[in-house]
């Protein structure tokens, strides 16, 4: 089998897998870790809220989220939401919601949901004395939440928020089911157009592999590093 | 200036941590709070600035009511210091941006403005080259020095001690103490729950005995130490003085 592999064949598309391909990867990684993490950090201030309702909204949010798999909502998103759109603006053509936004919107939507878990687990690790100590000095709660709480939180919470964001980094292949050039979908247009299936989906895999090892190692290396002192 | 009336407080539907408890910290004096452990000496301090809320009764602080749901509580609590059972310094500041945090955030003075007050406090507790560091890398007795300039740093009206010195190695317990007394020698209005009896002793102007969320006794310290009415005080006295 690997007597006639082509390896010129994975050269000719190297510009085009990266440059295009992964470029579009990191970017949606990127850009949907940051806002799931903004949004996770309201939605865990929500669920650990004195009020009981933000509370049951931000539990059911999380609940619903993660009871659907990404690849429907994927789909669903990008195939029913110029519908909606168009049935809630009124337009009398389904608005056009494009591939990149409508799968960013749908991976911040998923993150949040799972970054605001560790960011709840994060947020109750701190003790009791913190805000406490805190609020004696006159710091209102947002203050508190701010300067006190939050940094300690995502310092203990960053090792899994950064494992959490190289899954991300994988699941974001599943874009490929919108025909959108993220690096597994780069790949496989190349693999079809070129009829060599088995060179670029091992290349694809192989890319994969030793990124996410890598960006593992590092953050082991990490968590050894900044462990707080306390 | 810290005025307790009548104050009732539960846990639950059924718990009664405080029982109608009455007292009052005029400006200057300096009170200490004693008693057995769950009798709620240190639920009461904590509500002195609100930090626990009560169902019964009224504080006033400096005139002001506590447990009015219109007062401004962060502005209040910036007013009176308070130092915990166990420090409570933030871990992931260095030592002198724990103490210009609240100062910067809270007052609003400027970072230099809060830089010099801070090393002008730490200097006083004796820890001005400590200031860089970080909380982890101070012995107990050090951190609740650092807690102490920490609340002072805030100017306060009133300091409010819950257990300062419960959590120390007893080598650590006298630096501590000497901090306070001196506090104390200043004139500053002092809340302060302890066993320390000996710091009672040197600096208390009245000594206040709780047991089971009631305060037993509220005496000048020469009735106290002298001649306490009552049986309960009396044991836990005799228990603590033992030693």
């Amino acid at each position: 089998m690997l007597g006639n592999f082509d390896f010129d064949v994975i050269r000719r598309a190297l510009p085009y897998l990266f440059f295009e391909g992964m470029r579009f990867t990191l970017t949606l990684t990127a850009l949907a870790a940051f806002g799931g993490l903004v949004f996770g950090t309201l939605i865990a201030l929500m669920r650990l809220s004195s009020y009981k309702w933000l509370g049951r909204i931000a539990g059911f949010y999380v609940d619903f989220i993660r009871s659907l798999p990404l690849v429907l909502v994927i789909f669903w998103f990008y195939f029913l939401v110029p519908y909606i759109g168009q049935w809630l603006t009124g337009a009398s053509r389904p608005i056009t919601v494009g591939a990149f936004a409508s799968s960013l919107i749908t991976f911040i939507a998923f993150e949040a949901a799972y970054f605001s878990e560790i960011m709840r687990a994060g947020i109750q690790s701190i003790s009791k004395g913190q805000p406490a100590a805190a609020s004696a000095l006159g710091l209102t709660y947002a203050q508190s939440m701010r300067y006190v709480v939050l940094p300690q939180a995502f310092r203990n919470m960053l090792p899994v928020l950064l494992t959490q964001t190289i899954v991300l980094f994988q699941d974001t292949s599943l874009v490929y089911v919108l025909s959108i050039p993220d690096f597994l979908g780069a790949a496989s247009k190349v693999a079809q157009r070129d009829g060599r299936l088995v060179e670029m989906y091992l290349f694809a895999a192989l890319v994969y592999f030793v990124i996410s090892c890598v960006a593992s190692f590092g953050v082991r290396r990490l968590q050894s590093r900044i462990a707080i002192v306390r | 200036m810290i005025e307790i009336n009548h104050v009732n407080k539960w846990y639950g539907p059924t718990f009664q941590v405080l029982k109608d408890c009455t007292t009052s910290v005029a400006k200057g004096e300096v009170v200490v709070v004693c008693g057995p452990s769950g009798s709620g000496k240190s639920t009461l301090i904590k509500c002195v600035n609100a930090l626990e809320p009560i169902q019964g009764g009224d504080i006033t602080l400096d005139g002001v009511k506590v447990n009015d749901p219109k007062t401004d509580l962060p502005k209040l609590r910036s007013r009176v210091g308070m130092v915990f059972q166990h420090f409570e310094l933030f871990p992931h500041l260095r030592i002198i941006d724990n103490l210009c945090l609240a100062q910067e955030k809270v007052l609003g003075r400027k970072h230099s403005d809060a830089m010099a007050k801070g090393m002008k406090l730490l200097e006083r507790v004796g820890l001005k080259d400590h200031a860089k560091k970080y909380p982890a890398e101070l012995s107990g007795g050090q951190q609740q020095r650092v807690a102490i300039a920490r609340a002072l740093a805030m100017d306060p009206i009133a300091m409010l001690f819950d257990e300062p010195t419960s959590a120390l190695d007893p080598e650590m317990i006298s630096e501590v103490l000497d901090v306070m007394v001196d506090l104390a020698r200043e004139g500053m209005t002092m809340m302060v729950v302890t066993h320390e009896m000996g710091f009672a002793n040197k600096v208390a102007d009245r000594v206040i005995f709780m047991d089971r969320g009631e305060i037993v006794e509220d005496a000048k310290k020469a009735d106290f130490f002298g001649t306490p009415r009552s049986d309960r005080a009396q044991k836990f006295l005799s228990k603590i003085l033992q030693h």
